[in-house]
């Protein structure tokens, strides 16, 4: 009766070959090749063309859409669906997202593989809702109660929308942990060549049990700390809880169990970071300048590295692919070789804290900000880049 | 009487086993529940239920919220999930619908209680309802917040004390055969845990039948409710149940209201054939589109 092996997942689904779409699309499209067969969400811009999408290319192709009552009944379905042995994904932006993060804290307690998009929009509260910002950078990181670590990717182009949704799929399997997907609305609405080619996408699959009934414990991690996972009607018989458990999954509220399933949970993400992080350097050998920078503010800071190039200055660019976990040995290291680093980012200083933590004080952080509703123009990163160089 | 120094260890009779035994995880018993509470009593129907339905463990999973109720997924053999406060409906919803493509008749219980499903939960229960996803919901009304000290509710009848009313609650109740009746449940019932094999064979019923189907347990809660509103054991609120319940089959939800000293209706309310959100969505797919999953 059990079909695991889910049916209609051919590459025929996949929408291969070369096209011209905008972020918020080729996001869903990443989802599907992904092998994202459930969709709940809630109507929000800048991500309805997500929630749409969705909803028109399910149903041709064996999934399931959902559009559910509100963000906290879409993520809570996204969790029940991947519970129910499917891959799960549910988009968002800033005001949703802040609903959602009560459960996203049960996927982290639960240990349930599922994608939360946030294409991110001017805040607080209705804020900007068609324009752009990049304000929900730390409620990604600790916008859930509790202490836990989390994953978070930062696409820069409809292109990298549909690559990094696999790639937050395919984390989400491996660490068994809801993970970030944070665009912004420029990037969720661009309209760029995005190319797909199904033969070179891989599929991270989900980490079944390997013992039976009797020796399952579907809370004890392996030797890379992440348990496998049996979902619902395989014959486990698995108590999934919120509340603090031991290995077998039953509530046990002592410090020492807390200890224990803490430990694990954020030792899962911190031991392995270097299998999650992702960084692109360019020119930062012997740069004398270099910018840290992540998402859409990144391709600004592009055009601000070419004109300080026309004028003669040293400039790198570290492209934060993974925002969480924080890639700090590999800032650390460049702070140690530059007379300054600067951060381009649409907020008033958020990541700028991290990289000022990874510096360390061996040179200077200037963080170039943005309150939002537009981009940076690359002359305010060209002079904050000519000061630092001087 | 012989001194004992330390907490004797239970002791097993081997091969002697309770008929419900297997869909219970015994090792997790005996449950937190208080003395006179009516938690019990409606787990024990639901797994009788299980039984005589015939359903295999594996075959069901149990959903619940947070509370008192909450804690019933915790003592029950099939795989099941103890969600957030307010949200076993939209979860158990993605899990319904996930079972559809991944084990097509699986079901799924949803079990909780008044605070959880009606308060906090409350949109996600008209939602759930309206969209008819294919879920029985059987939820405990015990008239306030039991878990967190004995607060006031939707379910609380006006006038009733609570530790969030120490001078009565000033708000009007839900009426919630009435409100599952108009956000289109095609099953609605309604038992007390005094009325234990009409209970079970509702629970039958819903679990049966396709849709959002809802059964109200009126269940004792005597440490909280029933100490602060003159029915101070489990027992006095089953003399209550035996004297105001009035059995009453297809009656008008809207009649369904409690009042405490006044006769109340139970009974099934609503039981009529309705499509489901999958069935509905199903044929929509199988008629247009080619579907290698179908």
């Amino acid at each position: 009766m059990i079909n695991r092996k889910v049916k209609g997942m051919s590459k025929k689904d996949i929408l291969a070959g070369e096209h011209f779409l905008n972020g918020d699309v080729a996001c869903a499209e990443g989802a599907i090749a992904a092998g994202c067969r459930l969709f709940a969400g809630y109507p929000i811009t800048p991500q309805s063309e997500i929630t749409e999408t969705m909803a028109y290319r399910l149903p041709k192709i064996g999934g399931y859409f959902l559009q559910m009552e509100d963000e906290l009944a879409s993520i809570a379905a996204v969790l029940g669906g991947a519970w129910g042995g499917m891959k799960a994904m549910t988009a968002t932006s800033g005001p949703g997202f802040s609903l959602m993060m009560e459960n996203l804290g049960l996927g982290i307690m639960t240990e349930t593989p599922c994608v939360i998009v946030d294409v991110q929009r001017g805040g607080p509260s209705t804020g900007l809702p068609t324009a752009t910002s990049q304000g929900d950078m730390m409620q990604a990181r600790w916008g859930t109660h509790g202490d836990h670590e989390i994953i978070a990717y930062a696409p820069a182009s409809p292109q990298e929308m549909f690559d990094q949704t696999v790639k937050a799929f395919n984390q989400s399997e491996r660490f068994r942990q809801p993970v970030l997907v944070m665009a912004d609305e420029v990037v969720g609405h661009m309209m760029e060549r995005v190319i797909i080619d199904p033969d070179k996408i891989e599929i991270y699959p989900r980490r079944k049990p390997s013992v039976p009934y009797e020796k399952f414990l579907p809370y004890k991690g392996g030797p890379d700390m992440v348990p496998e996972m049996a979902c619902a009607g395989e014959g486990y018989r698995v108590h999934v809880t919120g509340l603090t458990h031991d290995e077998r999954g039953y509530p046990d509220l002592s410090v020492e169990s807390q200890d224990k399933l803490m430990h694990r949970l954020i030792g899962k993400i911190r031991d392995n970071a270097d299998q999650i992080i992702e960084v692109e350097e360019e020119n930062i050998h012997g740069a004398d300048v270099v910018l840290v920078t992540y998402g859409i503010a990144a391709r600004t800071a592009l055009r601000a590295m070419e004109l300080a190039e026309e004028k003669g200055i040293k400039v790198g660019m570290l492209r934060l692919i993974t925002v969480w976990p924080f890639p700090l040995k590999e800032v650390r290291k460049i702070a140690g070789d530059v007379k300054g680093l600067i951060v381009p980012e649409l907020n008033l200083g958020q990541i700028v804290r991290e990289v000022e933590r990874a510096a360390a004080g061996q040179c200077p952080v200037r963080l170039v900000g943005h309150a939002g509703g537009g981009l940076h123009r690359p002359e305010n990163i060209l002079s904050a880049i000519e000061e630092v160089a001087r | 009487m012989r001194h004992v120094a330390t907490k004797p260890e239970p002791q097993i009779v081997k091969d002697v086993h309770h008929p419900l035994e297997h869909y219970f995880r015994s090792e997790r018993l005996p449950h937190i529940w208080c003395s006179g509470c009516g938690l019990g009593t409606a787990m024990s129907c639901l797994a009788a239920a299980f039984g005589h339905l015939k359903l295999d463990v594996d075959d069901v999973s149990v959903v619940s919220g947070i509370g008192c109720s909450g804690r019933l997924a915790g003592y029950m053999r099939p795989d099941s999930y103890h969600t957030t406060h307010g949200r076993a409906l939209p979860f158990a919803t993605g899990l319904r619908v996930a079972l559809e493509k991944t084990k097509p008749g699986h079901k799924v219980v949803v079990f909780s209680g008044d605070g959880d499903l009606f308060s906090i939960g409350g949109n996600h229960f008209i939602q759930a309802a309206r969209r008819n996803i294919d879920l029985s919901v059987f939820y405990v009304n015990n008239f306030n917040y039991g878990m967190t000290g004995g607060q006031v509710g939707p379910t609380t009848p006006m006038g009733a004390k609570g530790t969030t009313a120490p001078y009565g609650m000033f708000e009007h109740p839900f009426n919630l055969p009435y409100l599952a009746a108009s956000s289109g449940a095609p099953y609605v019932a309604r038992w007390t845990t005094l009325h234990v094999h009409r209970l079970q064979k509702a629970m039958e019923e819903a679990i049966q039948k396709k849709g959002f189907t809802f059964v109200e347990i009126i269940a004792p809660c005597p440490t909280n409710y029933g100490r602060r509103n003159g029915l101070p054991t489990g027992l006095d609120e089953m003399r209550y149940y035996r004297e105001e319940a009035v059995i009453e089959n297809f009656a008008d939800p809207k009649d369904a209201e409690i009042i405490p000293g006044k006769p109340f209706i139970v009974g099934t309310f609503v039981d009529e054939d309705k499509p489901d959100y999958l069935e509905i969505y199903q044929k929509f797919v199988a008629d247009h589109f080619e579907v290698a999953a179908k």
